[in-house]
């Protein structure tokens, strides 16, 4: 096990740094900062300067180990734009982003499963026909037009939830939480179902064909056999076979609802992660792109290697060294 | 199973909280909405037109700007040029920053010093100058590197610290990406400006509170000003039209009828100071082209073809949606150095453009690229693809390159390129002479930083710099006049027209001053 501990770990740390090298290869084409950083006055000397001051003139290679260098101290730098440390930057609009992602998963368990559940039991009906209809829409229409769709009805036209922001902002800390005033949990809302909408849709059909294949299991069969309502049966015996993958999935969509956010904050000003990454590209913020793409596979490759940890411990066959341990007793 | 069912249904509303409609602004509380967030608060950390007009709320200079653009004192009473390049500023008394600390001729000192170190982003804003001593508590004596007509120009835009706050921070110097050196001024301000920056969330939310001590007697109404940024412009529209925000200074022009259609809602339009034009490129061969060997650019046939083959009227109506102002002249009126008989354009004539392309020796057109951006000017991509099929119509054969910003941008400082759509404002300074050395200038040490396309001219060259050292504005404004009279005549550049600019406030705001600079002054701003 501490082999493949290990090995598991160096294979996180090897796509780490793929990814920090192409992020940075990328960002070299993306433009030059120093021409939206002066204005219009500024003469061509003091542009020479500040690329020379930025590093820029530097070779790739070097600059490449710098950034590296400098991040495995946690240091991304300093954003050319707003002038502060990019992993305070980042850290501060952390929280904004999470918690927009745990209502957003929240939301998609809480109305995917039940509603997969119905439409498995029920397949038949209008109604799950016609959510089967709807689930495919949810699927297909892209966040940002669902987003205005949203704030054109419920703020301007109903004014009942605020169009943009996160309303009012607890400190508590290095965190900072809209759990707990009003206008916080108000603005959660409409982002929070953007979000999670793609993935309600997702549970949902997961759930319905998982249920379906458990229904015709004959362990199913036997429970009906034995007289237990069918409630029971749905909820204690089939639904719950079918929750292994569906919080499988749910976990590892967890980075992608991160990388994803980047639309619905853009749409809702919700001040995240993702919004601080697109103001980043206008103004070719290099330091700042460069780290947003770090820490966004790194909550990839974290969870992923933990799924990969986790199912080595619960299923011994998945681990290598059990393996070559069972062909060296053969 | 029921109580899985109950539970989830609390926790979907213990999130929600009450459903209570957003109620209207309290009072004089003013929301404004703007398209985004300012790089900082210390107006030395970025060379921001925008960033500097929002915190020029809470700092001032030395001298500003009126609502009609002309220069007024401000922290200064008065000045004299006590030589050519010696000036003695006359200071204000009894101004006293935010903090409390009283203002005197140590702030202005630390400040310009500031202000002019190498790591400075702003530096280029006070190019000419030297050093700068105090006289007495109350006056300061600046001297620039030679004669300099423009100073008091570019001290609208020098913002003045509190040298004793600075010395406090360890922020005497600015901050410096290059080095790593960030500052306690990028976070917090002190100023002595009409407001008070109470709190700030970064891309969320910054508030200013009315200044009770300004030295100035204050000719607006307003408590409080929420900043809010709001990137995306339909939500800024929906957040207009819900009465979540009481002002925006961008309003998209494609919204505006809907926005005036709302009886809360007034729309503000106008044209910026920013002028339009095609800029060419005037190398020895073009960057991309089925003419090899030469440029058809250097004609001044082919540019007359290639300005007389615009219907401006219709790029005006479809492109701009009739908002925009048709020019000829290449700075706008506002701008010292403009003259309406410049203004005159070229008339729109498809046939004397074909003629003048087959005298020029293409009579079937050649092919160019045309590098134009996707999120820089108003609705440049609409224009630029306008223009280029009225080009293919005289028979040219425009290549149009589209891209952002950042992209199109390093394109244009290489000279990839064959025709650029381009828009100068000529600010901070608002001097026909900031389009003339910085653009029009052949490339020098000092002048030609955006002559991209080799298009410069030695009587121009001449003209610039006799201008940039006169004081006598009497003399100085007609040598800018003639300068521009020979750019005209050669069509260096071709004119297009100032953009059109909009803001819209909601019925809260009584009233407020929309000058050509786009700058808001909501010190100068009521409400009901």
């Amino acid at each position: 096990m501490p082999a493949f501990l290990f090995k598991r770990l160096l294979n996180a740390a090897g796509v780490m740094l793929a990814v920090a090298f192409l992020a940075f290869l990328i960002f070299r084409f993306v433009g030059d900062p120093v021409e939206l950083m002066l204005n219009e006055q500024a003469s061509q000397a003091q542009r020479d300067e500040l690329r020379i001051r930025l590093g820029l003139d530097k070779g790739f290679v070097l600059q490449f180990a710098t950034f590296v260098g400098n991040a495995l101290h946690g240091d991304f730098g300093i954003s050319y734009r707003n002038q502060q440390e990019v992993f305070t930057l980042i850290s501060e609009r952390f929280p904004a982003t999470f918690e927009l992602v745990l209502v957003a998963t929240f939301l998609s368990l809480a109305v995917g499963i039940p509603l997969g559940v119905y439409t498995a039991i029920k397949r038949d009906s209008w109604l799950a026909k016609v959510l089967q209809f709807v689930s495919v829409l949810g699927v297909s229409l892209p966040s940002f037009a669902l987003g205005i769709l949203f704030i054109l009805l419920f703020s301007v036209t109903l004014q009942w939830l605020p169009a943009f922001g996160r309303g009012q902002v607890v400190q508590i800390g290095w965190w900072s939480t809209g759990f707990l005033t009003p206008s916080g949990r108000l603005a959660l809302i409409l982002p929070g179902i953007t979000l999670s909408l793609f993935q309600i849709t997702l549970v949902m059909r997961l759930v319905r064909a998982e249920m379906l294949e458990t229904m015709r299991t004959d362990f199913i069969r036997f429970a009906r056999a034995r007289g237990l309502t069918l409630r029971a049966v749905h909820f204690r015996h089939a639904l719950r076979n079918c929750l292994m993958p569906v919080i499988t999935v749910t976990g590892l969509q967890i980075g992608n609802l991160i990388a994803f956010a980047l639309v619905t904050e853009t749409v809702f000003q919700w001040p995240g992660m993702g919004l601080l990454f697109v103001q980043a590209v206008t103004f070719v913020d290099i330091p700042v792109m460069a780290a947003y793409l770090i820490v966004v596979s790194f909550i990839f490759v974290s969870l992923n290697t933990l799924v990969d940890l986790l199912y080595a411990y619960v299923d011994p066959r998945l681990r290598e060294d059990a393996i070559s341990g069972a062909a060296n007793a053969r | 199973m029921k109580r899985a069912w109950m539970l989830a249904a609390i926790a979907a509303f213990a999130l929600t909280g009450a459903v209570i409609p957003i109620s209207a602004a309290s009072a004089k509380t003013l929301k404004w909405g703007a398209a985004r967030e300012i790089a900082s608060l210390d107006p030395y950390s970025y060379g921001d037109t925008f960033t500097l007009s929002v915190l020029n709320h809470v700092y001032e200079g030395l001298v500003r700007y009126t609502g009609d653009l002309k220069i007024e004192p401000a922290l200064a009473e008065s000045w004299e040029t006590v030589s050519p390049t010696v000036w003695r500023f006359k200071l204000r008394q009894g101004v006293k920053f935010h903090n409390g600390n009283p203002f005197t001729a140590d702030d202005v000192v630390a400040s310009l010093e500031r202000v002019t170190n190498d790591a400075s982003p702003l530096k280029g804003n006070l190019p000419a100058y030297k050093s700068s001593k105090k006289i007495d508590d109350y006056t300061v004596e600046i001297e620039v590197n030679g004669p300099y007509p423009l100073l008091l120009n570019d001290l609208t835009n020098i913002f003045i610290f509190n040298k004793a706050w600075l010395v406090a921070n360890n922020s005497l110097l600015p901050t410096d990406s290059g080095k790593g050196v960030k500052g306690y001024a990028t976070d917090n301000a002190n100023g002595t400006g009409p407001f008070i920056v109470e709190s700030r969330r970064v891309d969320a939310k910054t508030v200013y509170v009315k200044n009770p001590n300004w030295w100035d007697k204050p000719q607006h109404n307003i408590d409080t000003i929420e900043f809010l940024p709001i990137a995306s412009a339909s939500t800024r529209v929906a957040a207009l039209l819900s009465g979540e925000i009481d002002f925006t200074n961008v309003a998209p022009l494609q919204d505006l009828p809907r926005l005036s259609a709302s009886p809360e809602v007034k729309v503000l339009q106008t044209n910026e100071l920013r002028t339009v034009i095609f800029a060419l490129n005037l190398k020895d061969t073009l960057f991309e082209s089925d003419v090899k060997d030469k440029n058809p650019l250097k004609d001044i046939r082919v540019r007359e073809a290639l300005y007389r083959a615009i219907d401006i009227d219709a790029v005006q109506k479809r492109a701009m949606r009739g908002l925009s102002r048709n020019t000829g002249a290449l700075i706008a009126p506002a701008i010292p150095g403009y003259e309406p008989s410049q203004d005159v354009r070229l008339p729109f004539d498809l046939d004397g453009a074909k003629k003048l392309l087959a005298a020029a020796g293409y009579p079937n057109g050649f092919s160019f690229q045309m590098n134009c951006q996707s999120d820089g000017l108003v609705n440049e991509e609409e224009f630029c693809q306008a223009v280029a099929s009225m080009w293919s119509r005289a028979g040219l054969r425009p290549n149009l390159s589209l891209g952002p910003r950042s992209q199109q941008t390093p394109k244009r400082v290489k000279g990839e390129f064959d025709v650029i759509s381009f828009g100068w404002a000529n600010e901070p300074m608002i001097d026909a002479y900031s389009i003339l050395i910085q653009v029009m200038r052949s490339k020098s040490g000092s002048g030609g930083v955006f002559n991209w396309g080799n298009w410069g001219d030695p009587r121009i060259d001449a003209l610039i710099d006799k201008a940039g050292v006169e004081l006598d504005n009497g003399k100085r404004i007609p040598m800018m006049m003639e300068a521009l009279k020979i750019a005209k005549a050669e069509h260096l550049f071709i004119p297009l027209h100032q953009q059109p600019m909009a803001w819209a406030m909601r019925s809260t705001v009584a009233a407020t001053v929309q000058a050509s600079d786009n700058k808001p002054r909501l010190w100068l701003t009521t409400m009901k």
